[in-house]
């Protein structure tokens, strides 16, 4: 298949991801949709890289997935921090830090 | 061959992203996400990336569901509808619904513009099949090519990500561990 077709794939994926971060309220599912995002741009760099043959996308792709484990980490302790203190877990009725 | 696996993959691709976005017990996302990220690395295959796609499916679909999955039973499943119960049934309904509406179009027009984008490219190349491949131990995306650029070429990048990594763990920790009270 020529690489049109896997970019074509890639922007779906990211505009998925986009519906769920915008419409999602549960903020774990915000998180899940953040990856499927950083895996719409991990998939465009890996097309754009087997296009020239170069193999500097695919070092891009896994400093991606190293920063979105990252965000992963730091956004489950969150969201358990967030458990812990009673808060409800719902990204509408967390309006304030220090809440 | 390499066609048929490609519609293959990029449905289960698809169908996975959906079934993120769609379904409504947060358990069942992370599975869907599951599903999205194997057939993901069938996609990195085709396109000749056997180092990323090992990596996609030890290091995502492997450690972070993982994670994922523990934190989903900590937390419990039934989020949606506590959040749904805490606002009140009336009030926030239509204007929930509305905002809903809006987001779902702002991600249309966005999908647009991305294919236009993407598409309607002056690259000439975007069309073809990518550059020529060789076979070999050291060839395009194996893991001795990608161990060889991230050690010369890329040693700042990887080591700035190994920090990154340090500093998530520190922050995971202090964010969600118990304080002294």
């Amino acid at each position: 298949m020529s690489i049109a077709w896997y970019l074509a794939v890639s922007a779906i994926v990211f505009a998925l991801g986009a519906v769920g971060v915008m419409t999602r309220r549960n903020p774990l599912v915000v998180l899940l949709c953040l990856e499927l995002m950083l895996n719409g741009a991990n998939l465009a760099l890996i097309a754009f890289s087997r296009m020239w043959g170069n193999g500097d996308g695919q070092i891009l792709a896994i400093v991606v997935m190293t920063v979105a484990a990252c965000e992963v980490c730091i956004g489950l302790g969150m969201i358990v921090a967030i458990y812990r203190r009673r808060l409800p877990i719902d990204v509408d009725e967390l309006r304030e830090l220090q809440g | 061959m390499s066609a048929v696996l490609f519609f293959i993959a990029a449905t289960g691709v698809i169908t996975g992203a959906v079934g993120v976005v769609v379904l409504r017990n947060p358990f069942y996302s992370v599975l869907a996400l599951v599903a999205h990220l194997v057939s993901l690395a069938v996609l990195f295959l085709l396109l000749r990336a056997e180092f990323v796609a090992a990596v996609q499916v030890v290091v995502y679909a492997g450690a972070v569901m993982v994670l994922y999955v523990f934190v989903v039973a900590y937390v419990g499943g039934e989020a949606d509808s506590l959040g749904e119960r805490l606002r009140g049934v009336g009030s926030a309904g239509s204007v929930g619904s509305g905002l809903r509406l809006a987001g779902a179009i702002l991600s249309g027009a966005l999908l647009v513009e991305l294919l236009i984008a993407l598409l309607g490219t002056g690259l000439e190349a975007v069309d073809g099949y990518g550059a020529g491949y060789s076979s070999g131990p050291e060839a395009y995306g194996t893991p001795a090519y990608i161990g060889k650029l991230l050690l010369t070429r890329f040693l700042l990048a990887f080591e700035v990500a190994s920090f990154l990594l340090l500093i998530a763990a520190v922050g995971g920790v202090v964010l969600a561990g118990r304080r002294p009270s």
